[in-house]
């Protein structure tokens, strides 16, 4: 490798060392310019974390940013109640690992103080939006950080980097602002707030590869594991507190996996051998359905289902 | 591994747009089987025969009900050889808003024309943007070759307009392609066409895989705005500050000279960290974090730039601006300009032209500027800013104008007077005005 010089810059050779940035780094480097921009601009910021690989990775992002001083936001998480065991256990761990502040907003508080109703169908996460509401309300948190990508649906298309919520949290498609060049504008009034999206650009490849590049410790349910599931809707789903199996519901043990993490009642587990990052990632490859449509039935409800729940303050 | 493309695409739903990015989604197997499922069942139930590729990239339900695209969508795909990032822009009323939002991240814009209409006055304005924001790379996609009986004749008029029309935007030879397309049947979009043996270039997804990738300007001059300080104290870090930033131009290495803006206090790099470990060099695109020799006052929106070529801070400043609201823009506004991570109260001292894009000419001291139109500014500004022009260095040479009140974006600025390079001479141009032109000047809703 020939000695580099300010006269041929032009030309120059890479010093040994320094690879030109690959896809994978230059999406790295926009999700931490993104955390600086948010660390810079607002006074009250918060990380959505369900312990799911979405917002993990979120974390794990958010931890570079800052090295080596500590993240300078708490956590949120908006807690359905019907959460797997194994990743409770892996979101307490992390958060402990980092020495972090979570802020638990519990789904169930709200139905055991009848602020909530339980639904006919048990599934709890159109239950989750008035926590997360009153948690950013209550908390002051002028920015939250969420792992939504582009790519995982439609309606989330055209959703920006910075993404206005009024008051009532609410998406207004319409006054949602230009994102010009990484220019990023997070002025807001006084009670309203800004959702965040540093995976904005990450499709659900790129996210198991930062995976397998960081090695990035997920929850086990990610990786084929045997577990006792029943069917409905044509989803494996864990036997559990929300309201299954019924009698018509035979439990089988198969071996299974999860894609995402979510509500027990409507998150579902998909049939798979792939034990390991290298097996995943292959199957990821391979897969012929979006993550949100092989296991997310709240989705496939209708096809403007998120666009409705994104205007009510969803994610 | 592969490497990142980020493109724009422009034209109006007519020109068979959300076909051809549908198209592109499709033949790369970007569609998974449940998407897809959903627009065959769509199709069908529109009494189609085939499925409608468009289908695939049309988002809101607003705008499904209404037929159009209002906004700019991010599409995504990869093959074996990159990952694309592609902004879809709908040509519509607001195309202007929508066309400098793609065009400000992109590194190539792919314009479409039917071939049976060939190049109009809409393919020019569209192209005069993307010149304005500096896109570096242009592709027109002759589309619906299909409809004009795969004529090599009538492609070759078309693309010879476009490229006449590009040189004269000041786009080099080289770096603009056509391409004879049909979304609708696939002809040349990622497969090879048998119906145009006659041309002999490469297929759209050919080219956008192998078209080199223009590197952020890491041969141009060193400029790091400050987004963040970094302080802690610990054992492994005792009094630990370092300057948190992505390199928005340029190269650093470690040993550096580098000044300070608005300051202008010099220092030396004598770090550059990352979690991963300290880097020999940083280049344009990278988020690092910079150490420096001398204990100096740095602050969030400070600029550290090379001290050979560093820019001279301003506080009065020409410059063109995208205005992109419905309130229209008249001299003397009060706003809020946000360069790199400074933002600082403004006053738009002077509206000097504004751009018509039919005649590709300004119109000097026009009373206001409306949504949708280009003009020319005099900006003052509260705090000296250390801008570079535009045009030789997009990522600080760019501003955002932001309403002071309810915190709206009000316009993509540029600093300098890139317009004037748009101002061609009528006469190299075609003659043709056609009837879409009137609806897309009309300032919107």
């Amino acid at each position: 490798m020939t000695e580099t010089t300010e006269s041929v810059r032009q030309s120059t050779p890479r010093p040994v060392g320094t690879e030109p940035l690959d896809a994978l780094a230059r999406l790295e480097s926009e999700a931490i310019h993104i955390f600086r921009e948010v660390a810079g601009e607002f006074d009250r910021p918060v990380i959505l974390f369900s312990g799911g690989k979405d917002s993990t990775v979120l974390l794990h992002l958010a931890v570079k940013a800052f090295w080596p001083a500590p993240v300078p936001f708490p956590l949120l998480h908006v807690d359905t109640g019907h959460n797997l065991d194994e990743v409770i256990e892996f979101r307490d761990r992390t958060v402990e690992r980092y020495g972090l502040r979570l802020v638990v907003a519990s789904v169930q508080d709200y139905i055991d103080d009848g602020r909530l109703e339980e639904r006919a169908d048990g599934t709890r996460n159109p239950l989750q939006t008035v926590p997360l509401l009153d948690s950013i309300t209550g908390n002051k948190f002028d920015a939250v950080f969420g792992g939504g990508r582009r790519d995982e649906e439609r309606a989330r298309a055209k959703e920006r980097i910075f993404s206005l919520r009024n008051s009532f949290g609410q998406w207004e498609p319409r006054r949602q602002r230009p994102e010009l060049w990484n220019l990023y504008n997070g002025r807001h009034r006084s009670g309203e707030h800004v959702r965040v999206f540093p995976l904005s650009n990450w499709t659900e490849l790129d996210v198991w590869r930062y995976i397998q590049r960081e090695a990035i410790e997920l929850p086990s349910i990610y990786f084929a594991h045997t577990r006792e599931v029943f069917q409905r809707d044509g989803m494996w789903l864990t036997a559990g507190p929300w309201f299954g199996p019924r009698a018509d519901e035979p439990v089988q043990e198969l071996t299974v996996r999860y894609r995402t993490v979510g509500d027990g009642s409507c998150t579902g587990a998909v049939l798979s051998e792939a034990a390991d990052l290298d097996e995943v990632i292959a199957e990821v490859s391979a897969s012929r359905l979006t993550e949100r449509g092989a296991t997310r039935a709240d989705d496939r409800l209708s096809e403007a289902a998120m666009e409705d729940r994104k205007r009510e303050g969803y994610f | 591994m592969s490497d990142l493309l980020r493109l724009a695409t422009a034209g109006s739903v007519d020109d068979g747009k959300s076909t051809l990015v549908g198209r592109l989604l499709y033949d790369t197997k970007s569609v998974l089987a449940d998407t897809l499922d959903a627009v065959h069942r769509a199709s069908v139930d529109k009494g189609l025969s085939t499925p409608d590729l468009s289908l695939l990239v049309d988002g809101l339900r607003s705008e499904r009900e209404q037929g159009i695209t209002i906004d700019v969508a991010y599409r995504y795909f990869a093959t074996p050889k990159r990952s694309f990032v592609l902004a879809d822009t709908p040509g519509h009323v607001q195309y202007t808003r929508n066309t400098v939002t793609g065009a400000s991240t992109a590194q190539l814009a792919v314009l479409l024309v039917d071939a049976r209409k060939g190049v109009l006055e809409q393919t020019r304005r569209h192209a005069a943007v993307l010149a304005l924001l500096g896109v570096p790379r242009l592709v027109l996609a002759v589309n619906k070759i299909d409809l004009a009986n795969y004529d090599e004749a009538t492609f070759e008029v078309i693309a010879k307009e476009f490229t006449d029309h590009a040189t004269a935007l000041g786009y080099p030879v080289g770096s603009v392609l056509s391409i004879p397309v049909s979304a609708l049947v696939g002809d040349n979009v990622v497969d090879r066409s048998a119906r145009t043996p006659w041309y002999v270039g490469p297929t759209l997804l050919e080219h956008l895989e192998t078209v080199p990738v223009e590197p952020d300007p890491h041969d141009a001059p060193f400029r790091f705005p400050v987004q963040y300080v970094i302080r802690t104290n610990t054992a492994e870090h005792t009094d630990y500050r370092g300057y948190a930033g992505q390199v928005a131009a340029g190269t650093v290495r470690p040993g550096d000279e580098v000044v300070v803006l608005p300051s202008g206090r010099r220092t030396t790099v004598s770090r550059i960290d990352t979690p991963d470990g300290e880097l020999a060099e940083a280049e344009a695109g990278r988020s690092v974090t910079l150490l420096l020799d001398d204990e100096i006052d740095i602050t969030r929106g400070d600029l550290i730039a090379t001290v050979s070529e560093a820019p001279a801070p301003v506080d009065e400043f020409d410059a063109t601006v995208a205005w992109l609201s419905d309130k229209p823009l008249r001299p003397g506004a009060r706003v809020l300009v946000k360069h790199g991570a400074r933002t600082v109260q403004a006053v738009v001292t002077e509206l000097s032209a504004r751009f018509d894009e039919q005649k590709l000419a300004s119109v000097p001291n026009p009373q206001t500027l409306d949504l949708n139109e280009i003009g020319r500014v005099r900006v003052r500004t509260a705090e000296p800013l250390p801008v570079d022009d535009y045009a030789v260095n997009r990522r600080n040479g760019a501003f955002l104008v932001i309403d002071a009140g309810d915190g709206a974006t009000l316009a993509a600025g540029l600093v300098g007077a890139g317009l004037q390079a748009l101002e061609v001479d009528p006469n190299s141009l075609g003659g043709d005005v056609d009837a879409e032109s009137g609806d897309l000047v009309s300032p919107g809703p």
